[in-house]
């Protein structure tokens, strides 16, 4: 029995709860993107090609808007600069992989790939790099095929379901859900509310560009609030050592 | 209606853009440390940009020509506390979803 393989079945074992996050996500997109006009296949290819769910939500959102190119792809790239973390992170257990290998975990990266495999890799710190690469792709696999059977399906239900139900909503329920599910933390918290306050201020500026600088100011305010909420523990850490400030 | 080439404008780029994200580090920069305040700023880009993106759909739904309406915004506030206290995606949309159908009853 190798190794590696097993890594792999362990990963898909583990993933299998995700269904219930990634199957209704994948259904709902099917389902707005058919709202939207969009066909069968130019769903399928937007799914297999952006492979993000918030960041194609995001864009199906803004083109329906109207909205400005530019601004639909900064906001989607925007919505994924979490991912960059994602890289980091998995880098010191992974980069050891050949580049044409590291090339195809890339395109794997998502939000329930990432989370498993970090907390495999540090629970079980013993595991070789193929045994870490081969959990790694376990993780994503079944994911990979439900997403897209489950946008197939959303696509066929969205050409069945009436505009009365008031499918417009569903959009800003998931994005709130996905947010008050990611407060974690008060920094978390203030960037949520700076970006919002901002982006509604902003309302009036040409289309979706308030949501630009509504973003980036939020996106500040965690990370001064964070530095922040640091530099006080620092200090308390200094028992009884003067302040400078 | 979406206009055609945006649409697969979007596809190419965003895909690629995306892509160009999760290759990074993994397949170009290795093990170089990021900033410190990169770091802090990726943390808080989903909770900065998916809330902005839907607030004026909330506060001025289209849908209502507008208007903002009570049942919506409840329907947000009950999002988002069982997303705080659930601190499970799909607990906090499920319990969205119901309040939007339901709360129009309540409310009448």
């Amino acid at each position: 029995m190798s190794n590696p393989r097993r890594a792999f079945f362990r990963g898909a074992g583990q993933s299998l709860p995700f269904f219930v996050v990634i199957v209704p996500f994948a259904m709902l997109f099917g389902v707005l993107s058919a709202e939207a006009g969009l066909g069968p296949w130019e769903t399928q290819i937007f799914s297999v090609s952006v492979f993000a769910g918030a960041s194609q939500l995001a864009a199906l959102q803004l083109m329906q808007d109207q909205a400005p190119l530019l601004v639909i792809l900064a906001t989607g790239l925007a919505v994924n600069l979490r991912m960059m973390m994602y890289s980091v992170a998995l880098t010191p257990h992974l980069g050891g992989a050949p580049l044409g290998v590291r090339a195809v975990i890339a395109y794997f990266l998502v939000d329930q790939s990432f989370a498993l495999s970090m907390a495999e890799f540090e629970k079980r710190a013993a595991l070789s790099g193929a045994e870490k690469v081969a959990f790694f792709f376990g993780t994503v696999a079944p994911l990979t095929v439900m997403w897209n059977i489950a946008t197939a399906i959303g696509v066929q239900m969205g050409r069945a379901v009436p505009e009365s139900w008031g499918l417009d909503f569903a959009m800003p329920i998931t994005f709130i859900g996905m947010t008050a599910a990611m407060l974690r933390s008060r920094p978390h918290g203030v960037a949520m509310v700076v970006s919002v306050g901002v982006t509604l201020l902003l309302w009036a500026m040409p289309y979706g560009t308030g949501l630009l600088v509504g973003a980036a100011a939020g996106m500040a305010a965690g990370a001064i609030a964070e530095a922040r909420i640091e530099a006080r523990a620092m200090r308390r850490v200094r028992v009884g050592g003067k302040s400078h400030d | 209606m979406i206009d055609r080439w945006t649409f697969w404008a979007v596809v190419v780029v965003l895909g690629l853009g995306t892509y160009l994200i999760r290759l990074s580090f993994l397949g170009l920069l290795g093990n170089r440390p990021l900033p410190i305040w990169l770091v802090r700023a990726l943390r808080y880009t989903a909770v900065a940009v998916l809330p902005a993106l839907v607030a004026p759909a909330v506060l001025w739904p289209p849908a209502t020509g507008g208007a903002p309406d009570p049942a919506r915004l409840a329907t947000v506030a009950v999002t988002l506390l069982a997303g705080i206290m659930t601190r499970n995606m799909i607990a906090a949309i499920g319990a969205g979803g119901a309040a939007f159908y339901l709360l129009p009853l309540l409310i009448g």
